[in-house]
């Protein structure tokens, strides 16, 4: 069983004090602090083999390429993915939906037809399908969240029509920390003949991910939310519509032949690949995926039960605090809290947080149709990584307290 | 009458008198309670500052050549900020103010302490202020 304090050790930034005070991050949902091996591989890529991928004949652009393509297969077998040509790699989950959103939208969605976004989906997973829609002169339908954060289930079935091509869904919403019944979802909209998206963001880090498992057919996510270098980013997605879905960019190493008469395209996964890709941080996400199995070690995730009970206790029981996206078992839940307190508004909070040393996050979270949801102008949000301790959680409700002394 | 830049010299020293940056919050938070109730009507969508991450609304009073500011915030330190700029900024003429160099607030840090989105937010309600009084000058 492996500690958290050792673990911790492999990430330097977890080590550094702000205003004289050791910092306390409790923003991973939006960014994971990176461990050495991260870093050390994104130097050595730095550093060291610096060529661009797949074209040239020398020895440093054979060895980039060959860490570029096995961290797809890293990624195809974390994901268990059928095939390699089912990993493509993007900036960011964010691009990600928007390749899908281009692309599919090409192949499968025109004047009339139907994309079903979540209420609780990220501005990611909604601002490309209203583009989309607004191209197509396609819809976009909503389905909603109850008063508990959870998706209105019994509505889908009601929601869906012939004309539905997609529906879009977090794994994981960014506010609610609320594991969506992804797996069911998906059983719905296939019997529908509706494709499923889903937005990996937050999934990837806090639930084991089986593409065939879910069955889903496009599923994103970003790398440095789990540990690797920002600007790195994943989409699989179902070989036999990849392969009908037309490129999303044109350029560099997604052409078969270029000619004035016309031009051909690469085969997978290199079609979807254009212009140079990131040649030193993709690699990254192997040793990130290395780490991310790291701590899924029975004594850390000891550690991560502790810290959500505690926190659901601390949250739940003061009656000043409003707490969005309440689970009905603690399993559905991710150490993530996103909460409002009575005549306290969130950025007082988060600036005096700031000031005894806790990052945290406060205001809509790029999700302001959730925020409406709830009759809030934003929410403060807390979400911890599994290199956090109970110490820090406790340390976070103590310095919560006297935030709020302040304030009152 | 002091001038503009006495002001801000009381208030860049009232303000250095607190090391610790929980006492400057508890200093504006408490500015903040203590500035003028502002009408729940002039809450309109054109006094609304953009740019900040709380909501801030400025109303502008024009007197002769003189300027006077009222302002609120649903964020308790925002509105304490605020009251700061008002304490120096209302009631001076539109000149002033126009050909003010609004250096005081960098003498304050308070710009570097607060993070780039809320130092954004603080930007904005200094370029509206500005650009209040240029349309008056």
């Amino acid at each position: 069983m492996m500690q958290v304090e050792k673990i911790r050790q492999e990430f330097p930034e977890l080590s550094e004090s702000v205003y004289g005070k050791p910092l306390v991050y409790l923003d991973n949902a939006a960014t994971a602090q990176r461990p050495r091996s991260v870093i050390a591989k994104w130097t050595e890529m730095s550093a060291k083999y610096n060529a661009n991928l797949h074209r040239a004949v020398h020895r440093i652009a054979d060895v980039a390429t060959a860490e570029y393509e096995a961290t797809r297969d890293a990624v195809r077998a974390y994901l268990n993915a059928g095939c390699r040509e089912e990993i493509l790699f993007t900036s960011g989950t964010t691009a990600s939906i928007n390749l899908v959103a281009f692309s599919f939208g090409e192949a499968f969605v025109g004047a009339g037809d139907e994309i079903i976004v979540c209420e609780s989906e990220h501005h990611s997973d909604i601002v490309p399908w209203q583009m989309l829609c607004e191209r197509k002169g396609a819809v976009v339908k909503v389905l909603p969240v109850d008063d508990s954060g959870h998706l209105r289930l019994d509505l889908l079935p009601g929601l869906l029509t012939p004309r539905t091509r997609l529906l879009c869904v977090a794994q994981i919403s960014n506010v609610l920390g609320l594991k969506n019944p992804v797996k069911e979802i998906v059983n719905i909209c296939h019997s529908n003949n509706c494709c499923v998206l889903v937005d990996g963001a937050q999934g990837i880090v806090h639930d084991r991910v089986d593409v065939r498992d879910l069955d889903c057919d496009f599923y994103a996510f970003s790398g440095h939310k789990i540990y690797a270098a920002p600007g790195t980013g994943v989409l699989y997605g179902r070989r036999s519509l990849l392969e009908q879905m037309p490129p999303y960019m044109g350029g560099g190493e997604m052409i078969g032949t270029v000619r004035w008469t016309g031009t051909t395209y690469a085969p997978l996964p290199q079609k979807f690949e254009a212009g140079t890709q990131n040649i030193a941080g993709t690699p990254t996400l192997r040793p990130a995926l290395e780490m991310a199995e790291q701590l899924r070690d029975p004594g850390i995730e000891a550690e991560t039960e502790r810290v959500k009970e505690f926190m659901l206790n601390a949250l739940q029981q003061d009656p000043r605090i409003r707490l969005y996206g309440v689970p009905r078992t603690e399993d559905e839940k991710i150490p993530l809290f996103s909460f409002s307190v009575e005549h306290c508004h969130h950025e007082d909070l988060a600036m005096i947080l700031d000031k005894m040393g806790i990052a945290v996050r406060s205001g809509q979270m790029c999700a302001e149709p959730l925020m409406d949801r709830f009759g809030v102008t934003g929410m403060l949000r807390v979400s911890f990584a599994p290199y956090n301790t109970l110490q820090e959680a406790e340390y976070f409700i103590a310095s919560l307290g006297k935030a709020i002394k302040m304030l009152e | 009458m002091k001038t503009l830049q006495e002001i801000q010299a009381e208030v860049v020293e009232d303000f250095s008198m607190y090391d610790e940056w929980l006492d400057k919050y508890e200093y504006l938070i408490d500015l903040g309670h203590r500035l003028e109730p502002f009408p729940e009507e002039l809450k309109t969508e054109d006094r609304l500052i953009k740019g900040c991450q709380s909501r801030v609304w400025l109303d502008t009073v024009v007197d002769g050549d003189r300027l006077f500011f009222r302002a609120d915030s649903d964020a308790i330190i925002t509105k304490g900020i605020i009251s700061l700029l008002i304490g120096v900024y209302s009631g001076r003429t539109a000149r002033e103010i126009a050909e003010d160099d609004f250096s005081f607030i960098g003498q304050l840090g308070l710009r570097e302490n607060l993070s780039p989105t809320r130092a954004g937010g603080l930007a904005s309600m200094i370029d509206t202020i500005r650009r209040t009084a240029q349309k008056y000058v």
